[in-house]
């Protein structure tokens, strides 16, 4: 009786669910991020655009930031040679622009909270990273409809593709095909994973205004932070590609010796 | 081969020093005056490249060990710290990841270097067996290495490898069903330090990874010491005959085994400095998660064929007894192959099932990168079934082929090297 029942409970939710399967789709795999993208970090003398860094941190700034931390990043390398070329004194100014917690060793005679509870903050140094948006996981899915903005410093090293991914990402709001139920709270993206994205799409035409008077379409943005964020991942880059470029050239001059030596002592033994 | 030694020493210090230590005359005699088939090509080389690698990785692994953590809330954190802010900390860290590849592509290349030429018969089985010791462990050190920058995959690994451990449940569960906890999860426990991959287990791993190198160091000391007793086998695969067989191993060899390492580290500087994540997995960019398990857990490169192995068999017991066995089968390759001739350039059949074998082996590292459910291009076949034949053809290489090798027929040897090298005017000339 019980397995009759059963089979028969089954067997109505089949077609129950048969009936109610309009053949729309939640999930997809993603499309491969685009490549038709250049950058001028890439090939083996590949260097950072530094209009280009500093244009893609202004949006990092003013757009990413609000959800995004960026915590692996201190103040003191936007001044590093091989990066964004600001010089010291701009470093300084940018840092100083971050309110950051007071901690017991620093000015405020070790005072961490004023009168009324909240967290004393100071004016950032460049020996500062970047403040998170926000204090603690838990307050960053509560902003975000429970889903956790990652942290930017490494992302494009962590995602297959890199900087095509992230450009490919913040370019990929389109309007989901016609079969496509995007899930609640979610939207749809065509290089995601499945399609549906927790960040609501980022950048608009003119979100941010460069000062350098650079088009600020959305696909401007993208490129300009993707490449910011390749460099926050990699801010050796340059440095190591110069160096690289150097141990090669010995190198190769070492084999050519090291094959003419051979060469000379062998001569008679083959 | 290593015969009496032709050490003189030259001055009063030297000849005072050979009486209470001879260790000139040890150096001389291993490294100079050594003598050594004429014949030798260029894929003997890599002895040297993997002794120049073991360097590599021991040098920049003390430094890396001077700023990395070994700490599962710190060790990630302290990855990144060494490539942002420690002095050219970005390249040890990428010297010494992919130094762990490159190790590898030169090991392999030894091995199968040795397995064409029969290097591993007779008078040689101990050297080869040495051999075989050094290579597995070389894979422990790069597993455990690969744990340490506590990154998904890190974790992820570490978790999937260990608890191959668990299987043996499936052993005492049959001779003790009484028993709560089987063996195998009470080996994963001692493992781990913990009940699960944890800190304990990533501080264990660190020591172990710092220790294994230096045995590894002490293995290929024995390694070379039981190659200078019968001397190097050579692509002819015969024996030497007398000296003029022979040349010293300085400058001949010096110069060769140079110029080969000197090749070898333009790839890896090439690589190191231009793609120097492109062997790796950017999921281990994201720190360890224990609540996220990635979609698709791989190992680094060098493992994929056993991972193949591993995966193409449902029940989990034998999957990892097929996985140990495979390694544990190299150990008695020596008296696996009844043909009497070394050299597969004189054995016309041996030579096809042994490229076949290294398309095998390239096979099932290709199957162990891609996900389990997937199906070969072109076949139409599932990468599980093709993995079973591929695993199938791995053993049956070792255990069917090799010991049919008496039923061959060789092509017939020359009579000694010098012969074969200069022909027979020069070599009575010489």
């Amino acid at each position: 009786m019980r397995i009759a029942l059963g089979v028969s409970l089954a067997a109505f939710i089949g077609l129950a669910s048969a009936a109610i399967a309009d053949n729309t789709v939640s999930t997809l795999p993603a499309e491969p991020p685009k490549e038709d993208v250049s950058w001028s970090f890439e090939g083996p003398f590949g260097h950072y655009d530094r209009a280009q860094l500093q244009r893609g941190f202004q949006v990092y700034k003013e757009v990413c930031s609000a959800c995004h931390s960026l915590n692996r990043v201190a103040f003191h390398t936007l001044d590093e040679p091989g990066g964004l070329g600001f010089t010291e004194e701009q470093a300084k100014a940018i840092a100083a622009g971050y309110k950051i917690p007071e901690e017991p060793n620093s000015t405020n005679k070790g005072q961490l909270y004023d009168s009324s509870g909240t967290r004393v903050t100071r004016a950032g140094t460049i020996a500062d990273y970047f403040p998170p948006p926000f204090p603690n996981e838990e307050a960053a899915r509560a902003a975000n409809n429970g889903a956790l903005p990652p942290d930017l410093s490494i992302i494009e090293k962590a995602r297959a593709g890199g900087a095509h991914y992230v450009f490919s990402i913040l370019t990929g709001f389109v309007k989901p095909p016609a079969n496509f139920k995007v899930l609640p709270g979610k939207y749809y993206n065509k290089y995601f994973e499945g399609r549906n994205i927790s960040m609501p799409p980022p950048l608009t035409d003119g979100s941010v205004t460069f000062s350098d008077g650079s088009p600020n379409d959305i696909e401007h943005e993208a490129k300009d932070v993707a490449a910011f964020l390749q460099w926050a991942g990699e801010p050796k880059m340059e440095q190591r590609k110069q160096l690289g470029f150097g141990v090669i050239v010995f190198l190769l001059v070492l084999s050519v010796l090291l094959y003419l030596s051979y060469r000379r002592i062998w001569h008679d033994k083959h | 081969m290593s015969g009496p030694s032709t050490y003189e020493p030259q001055t009063g210090f030297t000849r005072w020093l050979d009486t209470r230590l001879p260790i000139l005359r040890l150096m001389n005699d291993t490294m100079t005056t050594f003598p050594t088939p004429r014949n030798l090509n260029f894929w003997y080389g890599f002895g040297a490249v993997l002794t120049a690698m073991l360097g590599i990785q021991i040098v920049t692994g003390i430094v890396l060990a001077m700023h990395y953590v070994p700490n599962s809330t710190m060790a990630f954190d302290s990855v990144e710290n060494i490539m942002r802010d420690v002095n050219y900390g970005w390249l040890l860290r990428y010297m010494h990841a992919n130094g762990a590849s490159f190790f590898f592509i030169a090991v392999y290349i030894h091995i199968f270097r040795n397995l064409y030429y029969g290097s591993y018969k007779a008078p040689r089985e101990v050297l080869w067996i040495l051999g075989v010791l050094i290579y597995v462990l070389m894979i422990v050190t790069a597993f455990m290495g690969y744990v340490l920058p506590w990154g998904q995959m890190s974790f992820w690994a570490a978790t999937v490898i260990t608890n191959l451990f668990t299987s043996f449940d499936q052993i005492s569960h049959f001779f003790a069903p009484h028993m709560k906890v089987g063996i195998g999860t009470d080996i994963a426990y001692w493992i781990w330090g913990d009940f699960a991959v944890s800190n304990a287990t990533l501080n264990r791993f660190f020591s172990l990874h710092y220790l294994l190198p230096f045995v590894i160091a002490g293995v290929v000391g024995l390694h070379i010491w039981a190659l200078h007793v019968p001397g190097n086998n050579n692509p002819l695969g015969i024996d030497v005959k007398g000296p003029q067989d022979t040349v010293p191993f300085h400058p001949y060899y010096t110069v060769k085994d140079a110029w080969i390492l000197s090749m070898f580290l333009i790839v890896y500087a090439v690589v190191v400095f231009y793609a120097p994540d492109v062997l790796g997995n950017p999921d281990n960019y994201t720190p360890a998660n224990p609540l996220v398990t990635p979609p698709d857990i791989v190992p680094d490169w060098y493992l994929l064929p056993f991972y193949a192995m591993l995966r193409s068999i449902p029940q989990k017991l034998v999957g990892v007894l097929v996985l140990f066995g495979a390694l544990i089968t190299l150990f008695f390759i020596p008296w696996l192959d009844t043909s009497k001739v070394r050299s597969a350039r004189f054995r016309p059949v041996f030579k096809i099932f042994f490229w076949i074998f290294f398309v095998d082996a390239l096979l099932l590292g290709y199957l162990g990168s891609q996900s389990v459910d997937a199906t070969f291009p072109y076949l139409g076949l599932p990468d599980v079934w093709l993995a079973r034949f591929a695993t199938a053809y791995y053993y049956a290489f070792f255990w069917i082929v090799m010991p049919l090798g008496f039923l061959e027929k060789p092509k017939p040897l020359p009579a000694t090297i010098a012969t074969a090298v200069l022909g027979k005017n020069a070599a009575a000339a010489e």
